[in-house]
């Protein structure tokens, strides 16, 4: 799953408009100033890389168990999904 | 200026396939959200609506005319039909050059933009539908309106989102308040059932999948619904001479724009748009009875709202009493004020307030009264209706009973 997690890191740079260097598992996504849109735009980008549904609800805290806090829960999230849903960690 | 009063009543709704069915099922607070059936809802993730599957547009419509008719024309026009009846007005004596015509509509023809583009892009066919523009275009359901009807004064849709149609209204109040003309058909349509529709909005996080339970705890969002509200409006000295039955007043209209967030509601923008209206009304605070509330369902909306109404009521916010009606008509866009006004004016007439339907538990930051669950034997002398779209565009209406 190393490559989920490069993979997801480097998604997440990308939708923040940041170096990929800058973010690691620890960082939290509000100290990469990710907006509402830019967290639903980041799912779609996820969605689209990973071929997967993440079941993310705006109005919810967290949404079938599913916390997007830090890099790392995101990270955790997708690769859980990948393997359930048998998406494509490519 | 002119007094202005509404003297006509159409509505198609879930809830209701007139007015006097809608009025009873908000007495009885029962929510017309159930699964979608009016398209397949394989490959959605919502599979919950307010939609209408059991309307028969040939049980209103020559089969010759439905070619130009899409879906959200046809309820404007069943609404319009039904408005027009009521106040006993005929636009073809003089009248019409007096009247206007202002239809809000949030998305338009969007069953005639999908099943075209299915043809073209799916389905390998390599023409449109001859009428394929004027079916979908936004102002068709108000051009049809106005043909139907004689009416050769100002007409145009107002697009502003979930505030079309209170926009719309505000807008036709003020011209028959103004003189520029005598009376207006005005209110709002909206018919989004479509796969493409439904996809984009799971898009943005924000549909419920359970039901819609405005202000409460455990709230998950949205639920779409589909339909139209229609009304006549006039001055009240016309409708005093010629004796006609008078519904409800409208008082005052305010708008605001939030000019922040393409989504996310401000509470700048919501109370001034409510302190705005009351403005515009002459009212104070303290004689407001009732609020329709925009009340969507999702966390941010409900939340803004809540300390929207308490910035500008102050001490009397806790006497008020809130509803959203969304949560028995699903979130229809366009139509959503003018439905939700229609939903007001029955209560002024009959004297009952509309609950939230589907409220399970207080939520700590939505503390108001919100008519949980069963309508209330109440009196609504003043009330006012919001609406606050996406685009941060709001808008708010007044009514009073006469």
């Amino acid at each position: 799953m190393a490559d989920v997690a490069s993979d997801v890191l480097e998604v997440i740079a990308k939708q923040a408009k940041t170096d990929p260097a800058k973010v690691t598992r620890e960082t939290e996504l509000a100290d990469l100033n990710l907006e509402s849109l830019d967290t639903i735009e980041l799912i779609f980008a996820l969605e689209e890389k990973f071929n997967i549904e993440i079941p993310y609800n705006a109005n919810e805290a967290t949404t079938a168990g599913i916390n997007f806090t830090t890099a790392g829960d995101v990270i955790d999230a997708v690769a859980k999904l990948v393997t359930e849903q048998k998406g494509s960690a490519a | 200026m002119n007094r202005v009063v509404i003297t006509g009543l159409g509505v198609i709704a879930a809830l209701g396939k007139n007015t006097s069915e809608f009025n009873a099922s908000l007495k009885a607070g029962k929510s017309a959200i159930k699964p979608i059936s009016v398209i397949p809802t394989e490959g959605l993730i919502t599979k919950i609506g307010a939609d209408i599957p059991d309307f028969d547009p040939l049980a209103h419509f020559e089969e010759n005319k439905l070619p130009l008719y899409d879906r959200c024309t046809q309820f404007a026009l069943v609404a319009a039909r039904e408005a027009i009846a009521q106040s006993k007005l005929d636009f073809r004596t003089g009248l019409g050059a007096r009247t206007a015509a202002i239809i809000g509509s949030g998305a338009g023809g969007q069953g005639t933009q999908d099943e075209n583009y299915q043809r073209l892009y799916l389905q390998g066919m390599k023409r449109c539908h001859p009428l394929t523009i004027p079916k979908l275009m936004m102002n068709a359901p108000c051009s049809h309106i106005t043909m139907e009807h004689g009416i050769t004064g100002p007409s145009f849709v107002i697009a502003s989102a979930c505030s079309s149609a209170n926009h719309a209204m505000g807008v036709a109040f003020q011209m028959v308040r103004s003189g520029m003309i005598d009376a207006a058909v005005t209110g709002g349509t909206e018919a989004v059932f479509t796969f493409g529709t439904i996809r984009g909005w799971e898009a943005l996080r924000v549909m419920a999948p359970d039901t819609c339970r405005p202000f409460s705890l455990g709230r998950k969002g949205m639920v779409l619904g589909e339909g139209a509200a229609i009304m006549v409006i006039e001055t009240y000295e016309r409708a005093q001479k010629r004796g006609a039955e008078i519904l409800a007043e409208i008082a005052g209209f305010g708008t605001t724009s939030d000019a922040s967030d393409i989504v996310m509601p401000a509470l700048e923008g919501a109370s001034g748009a409510i302190d705005a209206c009351l403005a515009d009304a002459k009212l104070a605070p303290e004689q407001v009875d009732y609020v329709n509330a925009h009340g969507t369902g999702t966390a941010a909306n409900d939340i803004t709202e809540t300390k929207a109404l308490h910035k500008i009521f102050g001490e009397h916010a806790k006497k008020l009493a809130v509803s959203s009606t969304k949560s028995m008509h699903g979130h229809t866009l366009g139509a959503a004020g003018a439905i939700e006004l229609a939903a007001t004016v029955c209560g002024i007439r009959d004297g009952f307030i509309p609950p939230t339907a589907n409220y399970t538990e207080r939520d700590p930051q939505c503390d108001l009264d919100y008519v949980a669950n069963e309508a209330r034997q109440a009196p609504i002398n003043i009330a006012i209706s919001n609406s606050f779209a996406f685009g941060g565009h709001n808008a708010v209406v007044a009514v009073k009973r006469v």
